[in-house]
């Protein structure tokens, strides 16, 4: 099932192995996104320096590794939310079914549409349960009461919310505990039916039980979804990676199916890092 | 033991200052209400004044504060809320834009009597809109832009930025962001703000005095393009132009300016309290 990486004689050939320009583990498919060469600066700092990754269709991507790593950065650039900010500089680049996210002419709010994103810290919008996951459909001009309750108990339920929340959903947002509304941002960004979603740090801020819960979503999740994930303790990310990628300074160090990265790595520095020695 | 004294001290200095402060303000209110309140009645509020202004009411007056304060209104919160929008959510920080805000800090410290003059000087003579409500009004505007451009900026820049990434990360544009939830977050600040500018327009002479100002004119303005009665610029005629008048009818007329613009302040208030309420982080 999984293809080993490709050996070879040449020392440049197994560091580019290394840093995952080969076909992702257990994609036997076309990627759902390909991130090529891809640098970013921020007021002249980099803070991504040639990234390669393939990420797969219906699994779960785990990017993980120190903080200042360039994970978060590198989701905010696959949904174009680093538009929002100045003085950037971003080289390589991001296919999305093989169609370059940053060409001209590319409709963002679209994109953003197909690429949705939880933030480590849940962010209610102000008004109701309802108002927040209906927020992205009403915008995308989505009318109709029926059509609209449909999307509310779907996302909902997609994101083991529903049976906690069905009898209030006409209460703020804000009354949920902080476990529920990550859920609910999670639901939120369902609705829109996202083919790729990005997590960050999705339960960060969350208790066990929370936690627990929001991973068992992810599992239910990845049968349709194309899911990556910053996970906040390798713990978790060894939990939930079907491929997992591991970032330290801006570059990818290493890249691989999960149990392979977690249980047997290939380079030293992963090593160090996923059996506790640094970070 | 020391270090007790010390603090009881500190309250009570703090104490007499936030007393000396508000003592001012309950002379002059207390006064002008003590003096004025004989002056008013039905009659004084309802009629046009008559025998060169010693009897009869301030109708015109009152009238004309109203509408030059709804022309203000009408053309400084549209421009300035809109500018305050640019320069919060959508103007980069650039050489241009900086050089804009200090314009308009810069703005909002020129005497009033320059915005008179400028008034006078750019819609009276070149645009002839001559001495008329229009003109007053657009000085008015012109002069209260900038309290509204810089306390609507504030407003909106205290809105929580995450509010527009989320928005932006669900397929809203920045315009959908700002309309759907930057906007109603800010509501209560701008509010605050606009009425401010206003009810210091309300209150100006100098600006009125070349461009809309009518020193007696006992009837009510037809059209925007009529001159106008305004109670500050009566205030000060009645108080220094006018020989014998009496001294019931000046704190009259001081304690119905007063009222207008404590009563607009209290609506203010009112209308930030109720949005206040409804916001809810």
């Amino acid at each position: 099932m999984v293809a080993p990486p490709p050996r070879s004689t040449s020392g440049a050939m197994e560091s580019a192995a290394a840093r995952g320009a080969r076909p992702a583990p257990g994609a036997d498919v076309e990627p759902k996104v390909r991130i090529q060469g891809l640098s970013y600066w921020y007021d002249g700092r980099q803070s991504l320096n040639g990234v390669t990754l393939d990420i797969p269709d219906r699994a779960i991507t785990v990017l993980f590794g120190p903080a200042g790593g360039g994970k978060t950065t590198l989701m905010r650039l696959v949904n174009r939310l680093n538009d929002l900010v100045d003085r950037t500089k971003v080289t390589g680049r991001i296919l999305l079914d093989g169609e370059d996210i940053y060409a001209p002419g590319v409709d963002v709010t679209q994109l953003r549409r197909r690429v949705g994103m939880v933030f480590a810290l849940p962010l209610p919008l102000p008004g109701t349960v309802r108002d927040n996951v209906l927020y992205g459909p009403s915008l995308a001009g989505v009318r109709g009461r029926e059509r609209l309750s449909e999307i509310l108990e779907r996302s909902l339920t997609q994101a083991a919310l529903w049976a906690e929340v069905k009898d209030r959903l006409d209460t703020p947002a804000l009354s949920l505990s902080g476990g529920q509304q990550q859920r609910l941002c999670i639901a939120r960004s369902l609705s829109l039916e996202p083919e790729v979603l990005l997590l960050d740090e999705p339960t960060s801020g969350l208790d066990p039980i929370s936690t627990a819960k929001v991973e068992e979503s992810l599992f239910e999740l990845k049968s349709q979804y194309s899911i990556v994930i910053v996970p906040h303790s390798v713990q978790q990310a060894a939990r939930v990676a079907d491929v997992a990628a591991f970032f330290l300074g801006g570059e990818l160090v290493e890249y691989g199916d999960g149990p392979q990265v977690f249980t047997a790595p290939r380079d030293k520095k992963t090593e160090d890092y996923v059996t506790g020695r640094f970070g | 033991m020391r270090r007790m004294l010390l603090q009881r001290l500190g309250f009570v200095l703090l104490g007499l200052v936030t007393l000396v402060v508000v003592v001012p303000i309950l002379l002059v209110v207390g006064v002008i209400v003590a003096r004025g309140i004989s002056a008013i009645n039905w009659q004084f509020l309802s009629t046009m004044p008559y025998n060169g202004m010693k009897q009869g009411g301030i109708l015109p007056a009152i009238i004309g504060t109203l509408l030059l304060t709804l022309g203000t209104a009408l053309v400084a919160v549209p421009i300035g809320v809109g500018g305050a929008v640019y320069l919060s959510e959508y103007a980069r920080d650039t050489r241009l834009t900086r050089a804009i805000r200090l314009a308009i800090v810069n703005l909002a410290g020129i005497p009033s009597i320059v915005y008179g003059l400028f008034g006078l000087g750019m819609f009276v003579l070149f645009f002839r809109f001559g001495t008329s409500i229009l003109a007053g009004s657009l000085t008015l505007a012109i002069m209260t832009l900038p309290v509204i451009i810089s306390t609507s900026e504030e407003a909106l820049r205290a809105v929580p930025t995450e509010f527009r990434t989320v928005s932006a990360s669900l397929g809203g544009t920045r315009w959908q962001g700002i309309r759907t939830i930057v906007l109603p977050q800010a509501l209560p600040g701008i509010i605050t703000g606009v009425i401010l500018g206003l009810l210091r327009a309300a209150g100006e002479t100098a600006p009125i005095l070349f461009t809309v100002a009518a020193f007696y004119l006992p009837r009510l303005p037809r059209s925007p393009l009529d001159q106008s009665m305004a109670l500050p610029y009566h205030l000060y005629v009645i108080s220094t132009q006018v020989p014998g008048m009496p001294l019931s009818v000046q704190y009259g007329t001081a304690l119905v300016l007063l009222g207008l613009v404590l009563s607009l302040n209290i609506v203010a208030s009112l209308i930030r309290r109720y949005f206040r309420s409804k916001r809810q982080w």
